[in-house]
């Protein structure tokens, strides 16, 4: 990657994040009981599973897409759905979540470009309104994102002109004009065609590696969790079920449900 | 009774004139309808139990009560409270009024149909709720219903004959006046489903236009 492309990527201390018995509802059907775990500052963290096994609810929960029925979960230093006052922990309010959000940006399946705006705009919508950058400022910011994932040409394309591919390479310019420290990643290649899969995944790649972006990511493409992260939790019923290195996980894995998991997926 | 080109001529210009005033009446009514339908749509969405439970039983009373009882209700009840429109502008607000109620349910079927990555992505972004409602959701939202919005323009334009009810100098009124004067009413209530034909026809192609254009844009 160019020096020049490189300077576009979010830089600075990233923050760890950490679950303590978070549990997660849906009706009667608990995603997750009393999960615990923690990712390092700027550690790269792939989450594995079977459909239904809670690891996406995981990043929505980190994106307070939704809301958590029990346990802290920390964000750096300070709970995110919590926050201090008077010395005793009580829910956050709108304010305390806004300012916790500024440091998480999350890269969606289904892309979610706004499609009234051009590809331009999505990218500096947020850092106008939000970070209250001048307009001149989140285009220099947009113009070095859209070079750094390809897509300089289409600054003024209307989203819904481009290729599955493109959107979501504008997807993850998008997040990352925001300047995150942590970056969150929900199968974001699932519903490419899979003559497109490669080339994002290589720049998601590329842009883990170059940054210093705490990542956490949900995927079922195994080459791909094994290409961005340190380690790989493996999920199911809610539980971490094993974790470690990716090439321990997918070479030597030690549980039985593990080693379904990966038959089951590799073999498709 | 045989048509009378001759009179037909002379009463043609009062007519346009009392078409003129229905045309009015029915875009201040339009515009009226367009802005508070979407009042009463956001005003739902509150999270005060209060004010989106009385603005549910408020549109549906409107809903549910005929434009004609309104239009008496504004212009001939109001007064003895003090409170006096003229014909027009009690025609216009009835008009306003009984159709925002019904654009409120198009504005909210449309806001339904933005998908709800729409929303995610907007908290993904950090965006405040107003700049979601006016930079993402209502512009996805507005362009779906346009044409329904301008279906519904063409069909106040046909209860727009109900303003007779309250005085106001519309179309059908001056037909039925000119009507008692002569004693002929076959040219100027002929003259009256013309014009209404004619302008509602060209209002009709004008809205399918727009209807392809924003799927055009999709």
């Amino acid at each position: 990657m160019p020096p020049t492309e490189k300077k576009a990527l979010p830089a600075g201390q990233a923050p760890g994040l950490k679950f303590e018995k978070v549990v997660k509802r849906f009706g009667a059907n608990a995603v997750l009981r009393e999960l615990d775990f923690a990712v390092a500052p700027g550690e790269r963290v792939t989450l594995i599973g079977p459909s239904g096994s809670g690891k996406t609810t995981i990043l929505r929960l980190l994106m307070t897409l939704e809301r958590p029925d029990g346990g802290l979960i920390w964000i750096g230093d300070d709970t995110l759905w919590h926050r201090e006052r008077g010395g005793k922990r009580v829910p956050a309010n709108q304010k305390h979540l806004h300012e916790m959000r500024k440091q998480v940006g999350m890269v969606f399946q289904q892309f979610n470009l706004f499609p009234n705006m051009s590809v331009l705009r999505n990218l500096t919508e947020a850092p106008v309104r939000v970070l209250g950058l001048s307009r001149d400022e989140a285009v220099e910011r947009a113009t070095s994102l859209l070079d750094l994932v390809g897509l300089a040409d289409k600054a003024d394309a209307h989203p819904t002109r481009l290729s599955g591919g493109q959107q979501q390479r504008v997807a993850i310019a998008r997040a990352l004009a925001m300047q995150p420290k942590v970056l969150l990643l929900d199968e974001v290649t699932s519903a490419l065609d899979p003559e497109l899969v490669v080339g994002v995944q290589d720049l998601l790649r590329d842009i883990a590696r170059e940054s210093d972006l705490t990542l956490l990511c949900v995927t079922h493409e195994m080459r791909f969790a094994r290409d961005i992260s340190d380690r790989v939790l493996m999920f199911d019923q809610g539980q971490i079920v094993e974790q470690g290195p990716p090439d321990q996980i997918f070479n030597e894995p030690t549980e039985q449900r593990t080693r379904d998991f990966l038959q089951a997926v590799l073999a498709t | 009774m045989e048509w009378d080109w001759h009179y037909t001529g002379d009463i043609l210009p009062d007519l346009l004139d009392g078409l003129r005033v229905t045309v009015t009446a029915t875009l201040l009514g339009y515009v009226i309808a367009v802005l508070l339908g979407l009042v009463w749509t956001l005003l739902r969405r509150t999270p005060s139990a209060v004010v989106n439970q009385t603005v549910r039983w408020v549109t549906e009373f409107v809903r549910s009560t005929p434009l004609l009882v309104q239009l008496f209700f504004l212009y001939y009840v109001l007064p003895t409270w003090g409170i006096t429109l003229g014909p027009l502008t009690a025609g216009v607000i009835g008009l306003g009024l009984h159709y925002s109620t019904y654009t409120a349910e198009v504005y909210r079927g449309g806001i339904d149909d933005v998908p709800r990555g729409q929303w995610e992505a907007a908290v993904a972004l950090n965006l405040p709720r107003s700049r979601t409602w006016l930079d993402v959701i209502l512009p996805q939202a507005i362009r779906r219903v346009v044409p329904t919005l301008g279906n519904y323009l063409i069909a106040m334009f046909k209860d727009s004959p109900l303003l007779l009810g309250i005085n106001v100098a519309e179309l059908l009124n001056t037909a039925y006046t000119t009507g008692t004067h002569t004693l002929r009413f076959l040219e100027p209530i002929t003259l009256v489903g013309v014009l209404f034909v004619l302008v509602s026809v060209v209002s009709s192609v004008l809205v399918r236009r727009l209807e392809r254009r924003s799927h055009a844009t999709d």
